[in-house]
């Protein structure tokens, strides 16, 4: 299966997108190289601009240019994007409703190596608080493209979380994808796992090797955490025995925090929450370390048991 | 036009912010009060704009990076035309638009929400940056407070202009000395504020602040500076033009009683 990172989707999309958004503007804070928003800065150099390495006064610029009228996608890693600059974006970006498109990079524990300073499990959580805010987390590369020009054309905030690690891309590129709509890529009658991000390809492995065992997985990619798709949480609810969020997050205030809340307040079932356990990351490679913060397949198989 | 027009319209400006305030319960007189000469100057007499087409393309744009003097804002958009001065007795009030400190949705003429200190003025290079990129000659204009300088965005935003070569955008510095807690240079040195700038790659002015002439000339001489942008540094009195507010830290966030506004407006020779 080819894989790719959700990053390097961003970036490719982004050059394609210059062409036929003459609106869009570019911000990167000095790691254009690693968010990949550099090839966008070669093709359009007049719509991109670098602004150091100063994240909060990035996304204050961003609102600024936004409210006078351009479409800026300002990229930065995830953890100095939601964490540094949180309060510029709830207040210059959110409050004031700026056609901001804040999209983060290198998220989560498959940073790896660089270890627990760049690994954020924060960020969900915490972009999903503000009123207003868009909070979508691609599962692939080709669903980063479709998503990222929904984004686009989306008047408004909107946190798109990208990751660094290659991940296998299994959605066709003429998938029918929206904002606010999860997308139902394996149907499966006697539990649900709702993923979002690169766990949405742990949960289809997750998936076959529960089928090898006689269980009937549906797998649900929730691309967009917000607004959430309550309806389709509510149709896993009742139609299967339980739920299991699988998410490279923390298990706090994250995509399993907000099916939680779905669901208990309209169908309540059994779930179990896949994601980092309120402790701090470490350095190592991706699949070590989701393997040593049970985020692995088999985490998600053993969740998904235990509710049967 | 003749600076007693401007001090006419800065004496009724200064008239709205005590009686604005008075009737809340609560706000920041201090530093409405310091900046309203400069304000009014900006509304009055530098800016392009349009009270019937606050949206008006190529206009000039006002960001008020201190936020919390919102009803001087308020005061001058009112007197300019932009909505009507009885509107400024819902200042602070549930369901009015004249929020305790300004939000753009809700306000005509108000072209950034702001509050949080620092943040108004990198939107202010945002809106710099846009029109250099449009070809829009509308210039802009953001004041700031002396304590807000100790944001640290403030100068990650003062790098970024230099940097973009925005001599399209003008801060001015509300320099009145003093900030909630006392005095600047008690609570965090700010001084010297002019190097500072100059050191990060601006045109400065240092001017008196409550000077027509002076504040008219600096902001016609920034208009002549080219490949840099301009910060003018107005030397102010907070609480200016109310005796008992003049130079006093303590009234930085307090609303008037009756009686003090009553004293107010008469030192103004504003009606009661």
């Amino acid at each position: 299966m080819e894989k790719m990172a959700t990053r390097q989707a961003y970036g490719k999309a982004l050059v394609e997108f210059g062409a036929k958004y003459s609106n869009l503007v570019v911000m990167d804070a000095d790691l254009s190289k690693s968010t990949m928003t550099a090839e966008f800065g070669k093709a359009y150099p007049e719509r991109f601009f670098n602004m150091g390495i100063a994240e909060q006064n990035m996304y204050a610029v961003a609102a600024g240019l936004a409210i006078s009228g351009k479409t800026v996608c300002a990229s930065t890693f995830a953890m100095f994007a939601t964490g540094r600059a949180f309060e510029i974006i709830r207040n210059s970006i959110g409050y004031t409703k700026a056609n901001v498109k804040i999209c983060a990079t290198h998220a989560g524990i498959t940073v790896g190596e660089d270890g627990a300073s760049h690994q954020t499990f924060e960020d969900i959580a915490l972009m999903r608080t503000i009123p207003g805010m868009t909070v979508i987390n691609p599962s692939d590369g080709v669903s980063a493209k479709i998503l990222l020009e929904r984004a686009i054309e989306l008047d408004g905030p909107v946190y798109m979380r990208l990751g660094r690690a290659a991940v296998p891309v299994f959605y066709k590129e003429d998938a029918e994808l929206e904002i606010g709509k999860g997308s139902c890529i394996r149907d499966g009658k006697d539990v649900t796992v709702i993923a979002t991000g690169i766990m949405v390809g742990k949960a289809l492995e997750a998936a076959s090797v529960l089928a090898e065992k006689g269980v009937d997985a549906r797998v649900v990619d929730m691309h967009t955490i917000k607004p959430l798709d309550k309806e389709m949480i509510v149709k896993a609810a009742r139609e299967t025995r339980g739920i299991v969020t699988a998410e490279e997050h923390s298990v706090i205030g994250g995509l399993g925090s907000a099916v939680a809340e779905a669901v208990v307040s309209s169908c309540p079932v059994k779930m179990a929450f896949i994601g980092q356990r309120d402790v701090f990351g470490e350095s190592g490679k991706p699949d070590e370390l989701l393997a040593k913060y049970a985020m692995d397949v088999s985490d998600i198989v053993r969740a998904a048991e235990g509710l049967l | 036009m003749e600076h007693k027009v401007l001090e006419d319209v800065a004496r009724n400006i200064r008239i709205s912010v005590v009686k604005e305030i008075h009737a809340a319960g609560s706000g920041h007189p201090g530093g409405s009060l310091s900046a309203a000469d400069i304000v009014a100057a900006l509304y009055f007499d530098e800016m392009n704009i349009d009270p019937g087409n606050p949206k008006m393309e190529g206009r000039d744009r006002f960001v008020l990076s201190k936020g919390h003097a919102g009803p001087v804002q308020y005061a001058a958009l009112a007197e300019r035309g932009f909505f009507p001065k009885k509107d400024l007795e819902s200042l602070r009030k549930i369901g009015s638009k004249l929020q305790g400190h300004p939000d753009l949705r809700k306000v005509p003429g108000v072209e950034m929400s702001t509050g949080s200190l620092g943040q108004g003025f990198g939107a202010a290079v945002g809106m710099a940056m846009a029109n250099k990129l449009d070809g829009n000659t509308g210039r802009v204009y953001v004041v700031l407070g002396d304590g807000e300088l100790q944001e640290g965005i403030v100068w990650e935003a003062a790098m970024s202009a230099a940097h973009y070569k925005l001599d399209n955008l003008v801060a001015i510095v509300d320099w009145n000395g003093l900030q909630i807690d006392g005095p600047n240079d008690e609570v965090m040195a700010v001084k010297p504020v002019d190097k500072k700038f100059a050191a990060f790659g601006w045109n400065v002015t240092v001017i008196a602040g409550h000077n027509f002439e002076q504040i008219r000339g600096a902001f016609a001489a920034a208009r002549n500076c080219k490949g840099k942008p301009t910060a003018i540094v107005a030397k102010t009195c907070k609480g200016k033009g109310v005796s008992f507010m003049e130079n006093n830290a303590a009234w930085h966030g307090k609303a008037p009683n009756d009686e003090e506004a009553k004293q107010a407006l008469l030192e103004l020779g504003g009606e009661w």
